[in-house]
This record gives structure tokens, C-alpha cells and sequence, in this order.
């Protein structure tokens, strides 16, 4: 039997496909006291008034009026992850409710994928494994190619702190990196690893070979890259999105790879997840998808939740958290 | 003279899959006269005397001591890509024949390559991938996940100028970098990519997350990787080939990822390529092959082919072969 002296927690669920990881429950164990939604809704008078705090997992359990309205001793909401687009802030700040997420934990582990996918989608990975392995393949071809990744030009959109940690592998590999941002850098920053600030988006389209989007959603960067901007990269250029699949025209990005505007693109977010099983985005040979992966290892969902739990133990104390959010 | 000018080179075949790109025609023809292998037999009367030197091209065309005898005037046979294991070097040396490789030209792509492996495998992208795009697929599992890259601890056996390049591409991703190799590097190259040697292969193998070959064959080389090494890998390991299938004991590797003895492997080169289609491990599922792909980008082959222009120039014409490799 659970310390019922403990703070109550309310999570979605334990696994399955939006659940709080399994492997994470005896740590929040030692700190709350758990409950699901579903041990809420059965019970919601005997726990309403005793939930302080709610940890959202991959953006459940859905926070709305109704639920907001039935707890009234909830002090805070951790949420897991850096993107907050899924919360509506100001509804949650006028219940007096703060707001955290954990972009620390993140900030390395997602460089990897915007990496691991502009590799894959520049040396034609995924096409490769499966020619090494279909039973129709006899030889390898040596006429099959791939695009060169040491000394080409990356374009880098949303410079934060993720976008600079894929400057600093991008340098390694001797690329020349151009960004765009709301903000310049510091001078010191970008000598740091070699980046050329393109106030105008359209210049670092013009001259990338690789087109990284790092920024948040909102509704400034809703559908940032359209036709307009898919026509101004190069042909032999790929996008790269790990942001969110709305900063993308999905359809205008489908004509774009059908008809050679670009050449390839790699992306660990679409809009809605999964795609709908006859998306076009699916059947084309030009792209790669991951299942939003960005920050799903072991180690890092770990470190979130570690992040989440010190947030709240804050909040509950009355301290000031480790990675408040504010509505803009 | 001419035939100096325009040296009668010896190639396989244009074009296809496996012959000589078409697009590098035009500036091969600015400086030799090409002779294919069928022109060659052809008329091998009046050929054979004026072929200097061989373009070999993804080792065609196989030079065997009855090409040899062949052509008396060969001084130079360049060969595209750096591995010369599929070359009788003594027998082509006591001919009096040079060889060259083009090292340089494939050591970027080949590190890329062995980055995008590594991270490929780790976080499991071609997996990804197949659930993204599958009909079956639904939704997306909260509790799928993949391996740690930066922060986890890269072992590059091979520290020559692909691992070195490995070693700075690893160092951006946070990583620790261990090395061994049959000579160590200076303290300076060492701190730069923050490279700690290990003399003992067995201490780099206990204390890395990911081990990446980059070594030549040789026959110090061959079956590097066997049963015993394997099991001195953390169960929770990765290899990576980015070498030679022959330095890997393939059955051992089948062996100890089916068993759980290390966690995956991420191969770029199997031995023999392809494998056979019933191979065991192109039926794991912690496996993932790509088909020799280390240099294969356009740039990449279109400066194979201009060095081997330039060794097989200055081959013909006496002066010191750029590249040269030595017996």
C-alpha cells in the first residue's frame, strides 16, 4: 500500500501507447502517489480535491476546461518534452496552475536525430538496407549514389538550443552551416561553430543542401515551409524536419518530392501522427519517417522524467521550478 | 609522342552497373585512349603492346598473371577506392607494374558512412521507418526506444584516416572516444578529438557502447573479430563495419547476436557481397546492412576517378606515382 502521505499525481495511464513508461514507475513511486485517469474518472469525488499535480506524457492525459474545473488543489503540470503546443497556456494560467516541460533533457538526443536523418536521407540508407536484404537482389550496383555530406551546405531553421547542438556536430563533418532564427546569435557563438546568420530565409534556401527545421510550433511558424519556400532550395537538396509536421505544407511538400523541387526529405514528424495509411507521403521512394522518435531513448525519457518530477517537487514547495513556462 | 599524350588504357566496359560512369567518359578521353576488355580481345595482336596502363574500375578488370604476360609495356594499374586486397601485389611488383589506390578520395564518405550507421542503428531508423510506413501501423508505442549516442563510448579499432575522421565526427556528438591501432598517435591528435588508446584491443572491447572497424584487410586483420572478442563486448553493445567483411568471423557474429551476446550490428561490408539470400543474418532483426556503400557519393567517385587519372599520368610518363602502394 502506497505512502498516502505522498503528493497525488495524476498520469494517463502506465504503457500502451501514451502511458507514462513502465520502467519509470517505481521512481515516481518513491516521490507521489499515482493515479490514472481511469482510476479518476471511477473515483472523481473521493480524488478530485486531492490531485496537486498532473505529469502529461506525450500529451496525455488532455487537459481541457472540464478537467481543470474539477481539480481544484492542482498546483501544477509537468509536461514531458520541450513543445508545449499541445497545452493551451493561458486557459491553465488563469486557473492558477503553473506550467513545466523539461527542455534540457532533450536538447542532445534530438541534435542526434536531425542528424541520423540528414545522414540517412543524404547516403539513400533506408533504400540501401533494403536492397541488402530483398531476395531479388543478385549484385550491388556500383553506379548507386548517394550525396555527399562532409563539406556541403546546411541550412539550420530555428537556431536554439537544439538547432546549435546540430551546428556542432554539423561542424564536424566540415559543413558549412548557414541559419536563420528570430534572433542572431552572439558573435562568439556563431564563430564557436562556423555559422553564417541568413536574415532572409530565402537566402539559406537558395544555397542549402540540406534544410534543418528546428523551431517550435506556433502560429508564426505554422506552414513556414510552403511552395513558395520548396521551390526556392536547390533540386538536389533534402528537407529535414524534426519540429512538427504542421510547420510543414504537407501537400505542397508532396508535389515538391513527386516532381523533383527537391530531392529528398527525411522526417521524424508529420501531421497527424501516424499519417493516414494512404498518404502519398508514405509511398514515396524520396523519404524517410520515424515515429517521432526525437527523444525516445532510454536514457533520455529517463532523464524527462527525472526533470518532470523536480519540477513539480519545486512547485508543490512553492519554490521557483527548474523549467517554468509561461504563456507568451 | 602521342602515345604518351593519350597512354592506351586499359578498361572493363562503360556503362551498365558496373562499368566505368559515362558521365566521367568525356574527361577520361581528354587524356588516355581507352581500350575496353573487348576491344582488347578482340585485337589483342596489335593492342597488347600499346596498353600501359589498367583503370580498374570496382577490380575489373582482374589482373591475373596471364593479363600480365599480356601486356608488356603496363607500367601502372590504378585502382579505384583505398582496399587493394583483391590485388596479388608481389605478382604484379615482379612485373615491374606500379599500383595505386585513392585513399583520400574515399575516407569523408566512408566516416560519413560509419556515422550514419551507428546512429541509424542506435536509434533504430530503418525499424522506424518500416513501422511509420507499415499498413498495420496505428499508432506509435510510448515505450519504443532506442540507444544512447552522445555520452556513450565509441571504440574505433583502426586509427588511420577514416577512424581518425570517425573520432572528429564521434566528438561532436559527445561521445568518449577509445582507440587502438598498431601505432599509437601523437598527444596532440590524441587531445584533439579527445582519444584515449587503448594498446590492449580487450580493455577498448569491455568499455565501449558502440566498436567501429576501420581497419585495412591484412592478414593481420582477417577474423579480428571472433568469439572471443564478441564475448569481451558489452551485451549491450553495438558493432560496426566500415572495413572488410573477412575482418569479422561472420558465423561468430550470427552467433552472438542471436544469442544476445552483443546487442546489434550495422554493416556496410559482409564477405561475400552480396551475401546469399538465405544468409542467417539478413533475417535478424538487430542487423542492418547496407551494400557497400562507403564511397559511394557522385563526389566522392568523380575524385576516385581523377586521382587515378593523375597516379596512371605520371606512371606512364616515369615520374613518382601519387598514391603509389607499395608491396
Amino acid at each position: 500500500m502506497q505512502d498516502s502521505k505522498l503528493p497525488l499525481l495524476l498520469i494517463h495511464e502506465v504503457g500502451g501507447t501514451r502511458g507514462v513508461l513502465e520502467a519509470h514507475v517505481p521512481f515516481l513511486k518513491k516521490h507521489f502517489q499515482l493515479i490514472t485517469m481511469k482510476e479518476f474518472l471511477e473515483s472523481k469525488e473521493y480524488y478530485c480535491a486531492q490531485v496537486q499535480a498532473i505529469y502529461s506524457w506525450w500529451h496525455k492525459p488532455v487537459i481541457d476546461r472540464e478537467l481543470l474545473k474539477s481539480l481544484p488543489n492542482l498546483k501544477v503540470i509537468s509536461s514531458a518534452g520541450v513543445g508545449t503546443d499541445h497545452l493551451d497556456l493561458k486557459l491553465i494560467s488563469g486557473f492558477g496552475v503553473r506550467i513545466a516541460n523539461t527542455p534540457h533533457a532533450v536538447h542532445s538526443t534530438t541534435a542526434d536525430i536531425g542528424m541520423a536523418l540528414l545522414l540517412a536521407a543524404a547516403r539513400r540508407l533506408v533504400e540501401g538496407c533494403q536492397i541488402a536484404v530483398s531476395p531479388d537482389t543478385g549484385y550491388f550496383s556500383n553506379n548507386w549514389l548517394g550525396e555527399e555530406v562532409t563539406g556541403a551546405t546546411l541550412g539550420i531553421i530555428g537556431m536554439g538550443s537544439i538547432g546549435y547542438k546540430i551546428a556542432q556536430r554539423a561542424r564536424a563533418f566540415e559543413m558549412k552551416i548557414l541559419y536563420h532564427n528570430r534572433n542572431r546569435r552572439k558573435e562568439d557563438e556563431e564563430q564557436a561553430v562556423g555559422a553564417c546568420y541568413c536574415g532572409a530565409i530565402e537566402d539559406l534556401l537558395q544555397q542549402s543542401d540540406f534544410v534543418m527545421l528546428v523551431v517550435n510550433l506556433t502560429p508564426r511558424t505554422y506552414k513556414l515551409i510552403g511552395k513558395k519556400e520548396l521551390q526556392l532550395m536547390k533540386p538536389t537538396a533534402s528537407l529535414i524536419n524534426i519540429s512538427r509536421g504542421q510547420v510543414v505544407d504537407q501537400d505542397m511538400l508532396v508535389e515538391a518530392l513527386q516532381t523533383g523541387v527537391i530531392k529528398s526529405a527525411a522526417m521524424d514528424v508529420t501531421y497527424p501522427e501516424p499519417l493516414p495509411r494512404d498518404h502519398p507521403l508514405l509511398k514515396l521512394k524520396n523519404v524517410i519517417i520515424t515515429p517521432h522518435v526525437g527523444i525516445k531513448t532510454h536514457k533520455t525519457t529517463f532523464m524527462i522524467t527525472e526533470d518532470a518530477v523536480s519540477n513539480v517537487l519545486a512547485a508543490l514547495n512553492g519554490l521557483p521550478m527548474p523549467s517554468e513556462v509561461f504563456p507568451d | 609522342m602521342e602515345e604518351n599524350e593519350h597512354p592506351y588504357t586499359l578498361i572493363n566496359v562503360i556503362g551498365g552497373t558496373n562499368g566505368v560512369y559515362e558521365d566521367h567518359v568525356e574527361f577520361l578521353e581528354k587524356h588516355f585512349k581507352l581500350i575496353t576488355m573487348k576491344e582488347f580481345t578482340e585485337n589483342k595482336q596489335d593492342l597488347s603492346h600499346k596498353i600501359k596502363a589498367i583503370f580498374m574500375w570496382f577490380h575489373k578488370p582482374v589482373v591475373d598473371r596471364d593479363l600480365l604476360q599480356s601486356l608488356p609495356n603496363l607500367k601502372v594499374i590504378a585502382n579505384c577506392g583505398v582496399g587493394v586486397d583483391h590485388l596479388d601485389l608481389k605478382l604484379i611488383s615482379s612485373f615491374g607494374v606500379k599500383v595505386a589506390n585513392t585513399p583520400f578520395a574515399v575516407s569523408n564518405p566512408t566516416a560519413d558512412l560509419g556515422m550514419a550507421l551507428m546512429l541509424a542503428s542506435a536509434r533504430r531508423i530503418v525499424e522506424g521507418h518500416q513501422i511509420a510506413v507499415s499498413p498495420d501501423t496505428k499508432c506509435f508505442m510510448a515505450d519504443w526506444l532506442g540507444e544512447e549516442i552522445n555520452g556513450a563510448t565509441l571504440g574505433i579499432i583502426g586509427m588511420g584516416t577514416i577512424g581518425y575522421k570517425v573520432a572528429q565526427r564521434a566528438r561532436a556528438f559527445e561521445m568518449n572516444i577509445l582507440y587502438h591501432n598498431r601505432n599509437r598517435r601523437n598527444e596532440a591528435d590524441e587531445q584533439a578529438v579527445g582519444a584515449v588508446y587503448c594498446p590492449k584491443l580487450e580493455d577498448l572491447l569491455q568499455g565501449s557502447d558502440f566498436v567501429i572497424l576501420s581497419v585495412n584487410l591484412s592478414p593481420q586483420t582477417q577474423k579480428l573479430i571472433g568469439r572471443k572478442e564478441l564475448e569481451l563486448m558489452k551485451p549491450t553493445a553495438t558493432l560496426i563495419n566500415i572495413s572488410r567483411g573477412q575482418v569479422v568471423d561472420q558465423d561468430a557474429l550470427v552467433n552472438a547476436l542471436k544469442n544476445g551476446v552483443i546487442k546489434a550490428a550495422a554493416l556496410d561490408v559482409t564477405y561475400p557481397e552480396p551475401l546469399p539470400r538465405d544468409h542467417a543474418l539478413l533475417h535478424l532483426k538487430n542487423v542492418i546492412i547496407t551494400p557497400h556503400l562507403g564511397s559511394a557519393t557522385s563526389k566522392a567517385r568523380h575524385l576516385m576517378m581523377r586521382n587515378m587519372v593523375e597516379s596512371i599520368l605520371a606512371g606512364v610518363s616515369g615520374l613518382p606515382v601519387p598514391n603509389e602502394v607499395h608491396v
